[in-house]
């Protein structure tokens, strides 16, 4: 490449990764990986179960450290980092399954979210469930995926498709530079489906997101680019339409589904 | 009540023993009960507190503005020491672990010859308070109140802070509020040198209480016997605390004037009380069975 476009390439990256690998006993569950996701992008990542698609998230995330390789994030090297050091940089990350604070309402969670984003020393008088300084953010967070009357349920007692929405308010509110979807259809009926394709379709462009998923309609609405995964490795990466005709993804993971 | 009390001396000595638990108590359903760490080792730091006012009377210094504040540090330099070692695990190990802690403070206590070893260290020196004789069994139950009084309504506006929020959050998902940014390791450390250091306090009033201290204030029954009066009370509550630990020291000596075997009934009462009031007695007393 010459050098200029070199330069762009590197503006244009936001997450960068590097001959990441991590080994679990014999079963190699990232083999060399190589990815890039632009900024702005909504950038999917498909493959066959047991690809690697969610061990490559928590190390994106930083709940899992690689064996070697490296993971850029801008300019800096944020392999080694904690995921909290990670989340304060600005890479959020959304959940398959519930880790919400299943004891506080919709609105705690989401307020905790806005807290994060706000301070790093911590404060220990001031009542945080009455301050409007977290309250308004997160209800106005939970207004955008439509659980403005579900503020103030347990989040315990929200139904599937509404705990779905609220880790989607909860991301939000971070208001991250990067934002690690993993399924966010999960689990969702059809009709639910829908409503969150439309909800993620209203972020796209204003948070460069990765977006791991199984639903190949939301996939081919949402992505810019599609990255596929086949034990490990990167085996084709460009449109939906270029993957999709792509003969090795045809073999390897879009063909045994038909 | 208290007017009654205080021209007793019988009620009003057995009234400072239940403030001086019920602070510990409320200090460790600090932890306990918005941190989901059970410790079992808390008794440790009630000792140091007391040991840091025995000797420090033992040498001469019976001020208490130097002896309390001194006790409290002590305790909370140890609580530091073993929350950013036994933290790093969660569960039962952490159970055992700080168990083991309290074990070895436990030990030492006993190995001290100049500290009286088992016997322990009788206080001898008066401990004062500029215009307060703490001597005074109606003025130390009073101090008792107060510090009983100032340390709930502190711990009730904690655990409603962000520093209180992000604590409880990690207690049910610890996972989550990392992925937040918190780094949540460190606010479960400062709940525990809290929790720590109101122990100490609570150490410091019972060393001035009882003028004596003993390794016996660290041994694991008394740590247990801590756990259960934030069991008994209800987890999660603050003042159930105290009623847990005014309910236990009132069944004890209750229960002692009928049968040297009082253990017995007691177990089975506490029994019964977890057992039929979910959320312990301040649930039973609230008339609600979640909060």
């Amino acid at each position: 490449m010459p050098d200029t476009a070199v330069q762009a390439h590197a503006m244009m990256t936001v997450l960068a990764v590097r001959g990441l690998r991590k080994t679990f006993g014999a079963l190699v569950a990232t083999d060399d990986l190589d990815l890039d996701v632009a900024r702005g992008d909504c950038h999917a990542l498909i493959g066959p179960n047991g690809a690697g698609k969610t061990t490559l998230l928590a190390q994106l995330a930083g709940e899992l450290a690689p064996d070697r390789g490296s993971i850029l994030f801008g300019e800096r090297d944020v392999t080694r980092l904690a995921a909290d050091a990670r989340a304060r940089f600005g890479i959020a990350r959304s959940f398959q399954i519930t880790t919400l604070v299943d004891d506080f309402t919709a609105e705690d969670n989401v307020a905790l979210a806005v807290q994060a984003r706000h301070a790093t020393a911590m404060r220990f008088w001031r009542n945080a469930f009455t301050d409007g300084a977290l309250r308004s953010p997160a209800r106005s967070a939970l207004a955008r995926v439509g659980l403005a009357e579900r503020a103030s349920v347990r989040a315990s007692d929200l139904a599937h498709g509404e705990q779905r929405l609220l880790e989607l308010a909860i991301a939000l509110a971070q208001e991250p530079a990067v934002l690690l979807l993993d399924e966010p259809m999960a689990g969702l009926g059809h009709d639910e489906s829908r409503a969150m394709i439309e909800l993620l379709r209203g972020i796209k462009g204003t948070v460069t997101m990765l977006l791991v998923e199984h639903d190949m309609d939301a996939v081919a609405q949402l992505a810019d680019r599609v990255t596929v995964l086949v034990a490990g490795r990167a085996i084709a990466t460009g449109s939906y339409d270029a993957v999709r005709n792509d003969a090795r993804v045809r073999d390897a993971y879009l063909g045994e589904n038909g | 009540m208290l007017a009654a009390v205080l021209h007793q001396p019988f009620w009003v000595n057995a009234c400072t023993r239940i403030l001086i638990y019920a602070l510990v108590a409320v200090s460790l359903d600090l932890i306990v009960g918005y941190g989901g760490m059970v410790s079992f080792g808390h008794a440790a730091y009630f000792a140091v507190g007391g040991y840091t006012v025995a000797v420090l009377a033992q040498n001469g210094v019976g001020t208490a503005l130097i002896a309390w504040p001194l006790a409290v540090l002590m305790s909370a330099a140890l609580a530091a020491v073993v929350g950013a070692l036994s933290l790093r695990t969660s569960g039962i190990f952490f159970i055992m672990i700080t168990l083991a802690f309290a074990q070895m403070v436990f030990y030492a206590l006993i190995a001290v010859r100049a500290w009286g070893g088992n016997d322990g260290l009788p206080i001898d020196a008066r401990g004062v308070l500029p215009g307060l004789d703490v001597r005074d069994p109606n003025v130390l139950y009073a101090v008792c109140l107060v510090l009983l009084v100032a340390f709930v309504v502190v711990s009730a506006q904690l655990v409603e802070s962000r520093f209180g929020i992000v604590l409880r959050g990690a207690r049910r998902s610890d996972r989550r509020l990392l992925a937040l940014g918190f780094p949540t390791f460190r606010y479960k450390l400062v709940a525990f040198v809290i929790a720590g250091a109101g122990a100490g306090l609570a150490g410091a009033l019972w060393a001035e209480y009882a003028r004596f201290v003993s390794p016996d204030m660290a041994s694991w029954s008394r740590s247990g016997e801590f756990l259960v009066m934030v069991i008994l009370g209800g987890i999660g509550t603050l003042a159930g605390a105290v009623y847990g630990a005014a309910v236990l020291l009132g069944l004890e000596s209750l229960l002692a004037g009928f049968t040297e075997h009082w253990m017995l009934p007691l177990g089975a009462i506490l029994l019964a009380i977890v057992l039929f009031a979910k959320r312990g007695l301040y649930g039973w007393l609230a008339g609600t069975s979640d909060a």
